[in-house]
């Protein structure tokens, strides 16, 4: 019994419900919102250290015991990601008081961003099948929100196929959930790994596992991303870089427990799946950052990459490769709030999204500058920054595996993320700025916002201001810090690696046999 | 049953396949029609007792299917609902009601502005 457990789902929610009673108080609703953001990293802070020191901790709810209540888990991996999540959570919200639109903030666009949330953290935390996909509704639900806020004409095109491919695959799981339950007659994650091995994961069990991949990959961008960069470009960039942060992660995180804890028996035929769609995900999403040239959807499709670098580490099925995933992960969560909040601010300085009309904002803004230079080597992996060490060991893990093309195919995609980001910051800092700066950089700074605020065909032109460039330092520290810090956080991601390769840690946590 | 849950999967499927986004939607709601009558297929159709604890029966229905079934209904209810406004809303800003309409889209934006 652990009511610590519930809070991270518990203040979102409450502030969630609170704030809708204030729609038209913006102040209010911002400060609500720091104090929850700072409150929850204080919780998942906290969450981390016992699980750290005293092991896996579980919460019954309503008392009733496991296998058939609901329970609440908190393994080392369930709890660093909800502490990386509402760190970068907590810096979108500060990046959403600078580049989100008055009118979007008094109709509930803070609701439904805490809602968002509830439905991640709640996912991440549950160990009831059935539970995480009603976490997962709440979240899909908040999202649409999020995504047709504002109504633009973009946004209208994109909202109804995103909420058509979210509502296929719902309809899916809660079909892969009734098989499951026939099949095997529990929805208690620990229980299921349980009962899995004891009729072994045959013919059945597998076409269960495969609707369970399809349903996640569907939700987090592996493979079947058809629907990903298009959708992802429709909303202002701070629900964007919620998107990009947490939605895809969430998904990835379903795949990661599903296949390490319940469908864990049968790694030849399931691995290779989860190894053939990474692949496949890392080619093209590396081509398609390539190819590009408008910066939404290099960005995008740089999520997908991260997606696949994962799902590959998830395939390697070795240590190095699950101490990888964690770590990557926790890494991708805020380099991918980090990109989409440099981007948007890239955006609003440049006033354009294409990369041909952008260029010499090094002179004008070197800070941003340097810290998209930066990003790139983070997100490439280079040593003193996040993206190193998980990168090192999910390679590792893929050669110990013999999986030397995975392999060659994740370095190359690598290599794909730092060509397009380098790309982006060549001809957008660099280079001769393009004559429609010249008229705007004349003005002062504020009379140019002004301007440019008014010009109705420049949807970008509200998202800088000071308290984004709090937001993009915020994630900056905290990608070089994990970097630097690197033996201390690989410390906690072993920690969850070796549970993610031991499913019985688990589930003895779980089921206190 | 089966057969019913293929038949309700077979118009939804066939419904979202076409472009108009009412249909789209009523095929969604449909298909998600179908799974809520494969969970209550799935979890077996027994008869027997209320599940009530101390109630001395020895044969009693598995009430987990009927509550999971109960929590999609309430979903797909929101979601369907939600689905139909911004359909709506969609019609509205875009002036079609069709999915992906790039035409349609490009007339709308000259509307507009």
């Amino acid at each position: 019994m652990n009511n610590l457990l519930v809070l991270p789902v518990l203040v979102p929610m409450a502030i969630a419900v609170f704030l809708m009673f204030f729609r038209q108080k913006v102040g209010l609703q911002r400060i609500v919102g720091v104090v929850g953001g700072i409150t929850n990293i204080l919780i998942a802070a906290v969450m981390v250290y016992r699980v750290h020191s005293g092991g896996i901790q579980t919460l019954e709810l309503g008392g009733w015991a496991p296998p058939y209540g609901i329970v609440f888990v908190a393994d080392p991996f369930a709890a660093l990601l909800v502490l990386a999540a509402s760190i970068t959570a907590f810096a979108v919200l500060l990046y959403s008081f600078a580049s989100i639109d008055r009118k979007r903030e008094e109709h509930y666009y803070y609701t439904a961003f805490h809602f968002l949330l509830v439905g991640v953290y709640g996912s991440f935390m549950t160990g009831d099948i059935f539970n995480l996909f009603v976490f997962f509704e709440v979240m899909l639900i908040s999202s649409y929100a999020l995504i047709t806020l504002g109504g633009s004409g973009k946004q209208m095109r994109e909202a109804p196929k995103y909420l058509l491919v979210n509502i296929l695959s719902s309809t899916l799981f809660v079909a892969a959930v009734a098989y499951l339950y026939a099949a095997v007659g529990t929805l208690n994650m620990a229980h299921l790994s349980q009962r899995i091995a004891e009729v072994g994961q045959g013919g059945v069990l597998n076409v269960i596992a495969v609707l369970f991949l399809i349903v996640f990959s569907l939700k987090a961008g592996l493979f079947l991303f058809f629907w990903l960069p298009g959708a992802y470009g429709a909303p202002p960039f701070a629900v964007r870089a919620l998107f990009g942060a947490l939605l895809t992660k969430v998904g990835l995180y379903a795949i990661v427990r599903t296949f390490t804890l319940i469908f864990a028996h049968d790694p030849s035929f399931t691995h290779t799946w989860i190894a053939g769609m990474a692949a496949a995900t890392m080619v093209l999403g590396g081509i398609g950052a390539a190819a590009y040239r408008d910066i939404p959807r290099i960005l995008n499709y740089n999520v997908l990459i991260g997606v696949g670098f994962v799902a590959f580490g998830l395939a390697t099925g070795t240590r190095d490769g699950m101490d990888g995933v964690v770590f990557y992960m926790l890494h991708d969560i805020l380099a991918k709030g980090w990109m989409f909040v440099l981007g948007g601010m890239l955006i609003a300085a440049a006033g354009s999204d294409k990369l041909d009309q952008m260029g010499g904002l090094i002179r004008r803004r070197p800070g941003l500058g340097w810290m998209f230079f930066l990003l790139a080597l983070a997100l490439t992996g280079i040593p003193p920054l996040s993206g190193f060490a998980g990168k090192v060991l999910i390679v590792r893990g893929g050669l110990e595996n013999g999986q030397l093309t995975l392999s060659l195919v994740a370095l190359a995609s690598s290599l794909l993320t730092l060509y397009s980001l380098i790309k982006i910051f060549r001809e957008a800092f660099w280079g001769t700025e393009p004559d429609l700066m010249e008229e705007t950089e004349r003005g002062e700074s504020s009379e140019e916002e002004r301007a440019v605020g008014e010009d109705r065909s420049r949807p970008y032109a509200a998202q800088g201001g000071r308290l984004a460039g709090i937001s993009a330092v915020l994630l900056l520290v905290m990608v070089i810090g994990m970097g630097l810090a690197a033996n201390g956080v690989y410390d906690l991601a072993s920690q969850a690696g070796a549970v993610l390769e031991h499913p019985g840690l688990y589930i003895e946590a779980v089921l206190k046999e | 049953m089966a057969i019913a849950v293929g038949v309700l999967f077979m118009i939804g499927v066939y419904l979202i396949l076409s472009k108009v986004l009412l249909r789209v939607i009523l095929g969604t709601s449909l298909l998600t029609h179908g799974v809520h009558l494969l969970l209550l297929t799935m979890a077996g159709l027994k008869r027997g007792d209320a599940p009530v604890l101390n109630g001395g029966s020895k044969t009693y229905t598995d009430p987990l299917p009927q509550a999971l079934i109960l929590t999609s209904i309430v979903i797909s209810f929101g979601v369907t609902a939600l689905y139909f406004v911004l359909a709506y809303r969609a019609y509205q800003t875009r002036g079609t009601d069709e999915i992906d309409d790039q035409d349609a889209d490009a007339a709308g934006k000259e509307g507009a502005s």
